[in-house]
């Protein structure tokens, strides 16, 4: 008796009853496609949140004003220098000497470069007609490009000279190049921007957007350029500060905390003015917390699956109750064990197979789609996963009634009624 | 002497335990020739299907040997055993006990299918057996299609499909009106003049006239064993039949 001939009996068997084949191999697929889906929504979420965290820079710490006061607070990997309790001295804004002190070799020594950063926001660009609002115009120094890890694709960074000539020069983000300027090439044209002319110098690599902002609607334009015509020399927006390693970040953070406490006059009791992000702990705080919520995802997902291999057990067991009196009749007329075994072994495995197939491809159709700004990102092992538990599933749970079917002394099943 | 088809010697059957125990068979012994054409006769509950299912290894006896074809049924393991019930056994049931939602081919081929034999030489040889019982226009309607006559015809075509020695049917007539009776005994006779050893039970003297041997059965034990015709020649009717 070969395999292919009990491969026959078995979908005979499963044809003989479609809807409930159908509806058994449905639950199985629900199942499979809910582990798959639910995983790739998780990883996906996971890398843009990771990626929008690496765009801030690599090993940099953002400083910026606190006016809020009193600590707490939502946001991981928020960090408040001094906490919370006793009375706040006058709140101070970040300023340029702020940024200067910073940058004290012997005060500071783990941090690299210092890039003290005012946004103008809501700015709008012409060319020639043509009109951008450019979401984020940012006054900085040259150092930003680097901490912020945003590199020219074409053209050139503008260099200290310019910041100390505050020339009117700018770089500019893929989506503000293409906003003005088309597929024609920007390196050299002048930009106005609010009525003050700049001359675009080079053209950001595209970073990619995932999500709610757009990374690439950006200008970056020398400190005082930006200051003399559009802000005003007032208070600076953040300040970025670049640690001078991975595993310096934490020491750059004590050190920049210990020289703005001084500055502003903070006592040990007190609330700082001032709140510092720190890119690592923020990735950190993001991914084991993403880690969590997909694992819980898996585990609902999981938990359907099983549902789904119960219903397996439960068709396998009514399909060989009902057919007792057929499997009498095969083992009357000399059908060995192993066949009658085979057969309802390759029924439950085809039908969690072909549930778990399906819902493979269905997944697959499912992680087309964005839904809520989210991109999902297939995780290999999870299809394996999948899908080795729900044929796992249909030979662990289809063998108990198998196996007590082939069993059986064709006497007794013969008078099963 | 050849060997017996079937050698029975001291089978009983107990079903049962403490006060619900039943002695359906009490040390029956017999044997029977190839070529031969048995009837068990009996009453109700007098052990009749019991011996039979002992026959066909379906059941297992108390206690007894028994051989088929010189082979001692009680050393076969689980697989053996249903070796032997596929090739040298046939068994028709008083309820036809065909497999549902499968053609008449299909359930004749069965046998074959689990025997081994392959794809176009088991459609070749299962047609033959349709042909055989008169059923060639019939071969792909599924058993609730049929007529309870024609059911049983199936289920003798698909009994004696793999040649088997032995052929047992159990009351194969019992659910069947008179003209199907006479098909179906119009077949097995002419299985028998061809040779092929047969055993059937019935209620019913007319259909015991057909056989060559008459065993009475009475609370599980052998109270006559008559012979009416010799084991090489037909079967006692078959004369008429043919006249
Ligand atoms: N599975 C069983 N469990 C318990 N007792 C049984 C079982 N099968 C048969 N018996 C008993 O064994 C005895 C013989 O039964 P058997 O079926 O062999 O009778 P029979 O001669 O075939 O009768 P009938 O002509 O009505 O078919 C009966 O008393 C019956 O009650
Ligand atoms: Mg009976």
């Amino acid at each position: 008796m070969s395999r292919l001939e009990i491969l026959r009996f078995a979908l005979r068997g499963l044809a003989a009853n479609k809807l409930r084949s159908f509806l058994t191999t449905l639950g199985i697929l629900i199942g499979v496609a809910a582990v798959i889906l639910l995983v790739a929504f998780g990883e996906g979420a996971s890398q843009s949140i990771q990626q929008s965290i690496q765009r801030l820079g690599a090993n940099t710490l953002t400083i910026s004003a606190s006016f809020a006061g009193g600590g707490g607070g939502a946001g991981g990997g928020r960090v408040s220098a001094g906490q919370n309790a006793g009375p706040r001295t006058q709140a101070r804004s970040l300023t340029l000497e702020d940024a200067r002190a910073l940058t004290d070799r012997e005060q500071v020594p783990s941090v690299r470069s210092v890039s003290p950063v005012v946004t103008a926001n809501s700015a709008t660009a012409v060319h020639e007609g043509a009109s951008h609002p450019i979401a984020q115009l940012v006054g900085t120094y040259p150092s930003y490009f680097e901490a912020t890890n945003k590199p020219v694709e074409s053209g050139t960074y503008f260099v200290n000279d310019d910041v100390i000539a505050a020339r009117k020069v700018m770089v500019i983000g893929r989506t503000v190049a293409e906003g003005l300027f088309g597929t024609a090439d920007p390196v050299g044209k002048p930009v106005s921007v609010s009525g003050v002319p700049f001359t675009v110098i080079g053209v950001l690599k595209e970073s990619g957007s995932t999500g709610m902002q757009d990374a690439d609607d950006v200008a970056i334009v020398p400190l005082p350029a930006v200051q003399q015509s559009l802000t005003g020399f007032g208070a600076l927006g953040s300040i970025i500060v670049q640690a001078t390693g991975a595993d310096a970040t934490d020491s750059a953070q004590a050190e920049v905390t210990a020289v703005l406490n001084q500055r502003h006059g903070i006592t040990p009791t007190g609330t700082a003015d001032y709140r510092i992000l720190n890119q690592a702990t923020l990735q950190e705080t993001v991914s084991s917390t993403i880690g969590i919520f997909t694992a819980l995802l898996g585990a609902v997902a999981a938990i359907s699956l099983l549902v789904g291999g119960i219903g397996i057990t439960n068709i396998m067991l009514v399909t060989v109750t009902e057919r007792t009196r057929e499997i009498g009749i095969r083992k009357a007329i000399g059908a060995p064990r192993s066949a009658i075994l085979g057969q309802f072994l390759l029924e439950a495995t085809v039908l969690s197979l072909v549930g778990g197939l399906v819902g493979v491809a269905i997944a697959f159709a499912g992680t087309r789609f964005t839904i809520a700004g989210i991109s999902p990102v297939l995780v290999p092992s999870s299809i394996a996963l999948a899908l080795g538990v729900s044929v796992g599933i249909g030979l662990f749970f289809g063998g108990y009634p198998a196996n007590r079917a082939a069993k059986l002394r064709p006497i007794e099943a013969l008078r099963h009624e | 002497m050849t060997v017996p088809v079937l050698s029975l010697k001291d089978i009983t059957k107990v079903y049962g335990r403490g006060d619900a125990e039943v002695r359906a068979l009490r040390g029956v012994s017999l044997s029977v020739e190839r070529g031969d054409y048995v009837a068990i006769m009996g009453a109700s509950g007098s052990g009749k299907s019991t011996l039979m299912n002992i026959l066909g290894c379906l059941d297992v006896p108390t206690s007894g040997r028994y051989h088929i074809d010189g082979t001692d049924v009680g050393s076969l393991d689980e697989r053996r055993l249903a070796v032997l019930r596929n090739r040298k056994i046939g068994f028709v049931f008083q309820s036809f006990n065909l497999i549902p939602r499968m053609s008449a081919l299909a359930n004749v081929e069965l046998p074959m299918a689990y025997g081994g034999v392959g794809a176009a030489d088991r459609r070749a040889r299962a047609l033959a057996a349709l042909e055989q019982v008169g059923l060639s226009d019939r071969v792909r309607h599924e058993p609730n299609e049929l007529s309870g006559g024609q059911q049983q015809r199936v289920a003798v075509a698909r009994a004696l499909v793999t040649a088997p020695a032995l052929l047992l049917a159990d009351e194969p007539t019992g659910n069947l009106d008179t003209a199907s009776t006479e098909d179906v005994l119009g077949i097995l006779d002419g299985l028998s003049a061809s040779g092929r050893t047969i055993v059937i039970i019935t209620h019913e003297d007319d259909v015991a006239a057909h056989t060559k041997r008459v065993i009475r059965l009475v609370d599980g034990q052998i109270i006559e064993d008559r012979r009416q015709a010799p084991v090489d020649g037909l079967p006692p009717r078959m004369p008429e039949v043919i006249a």
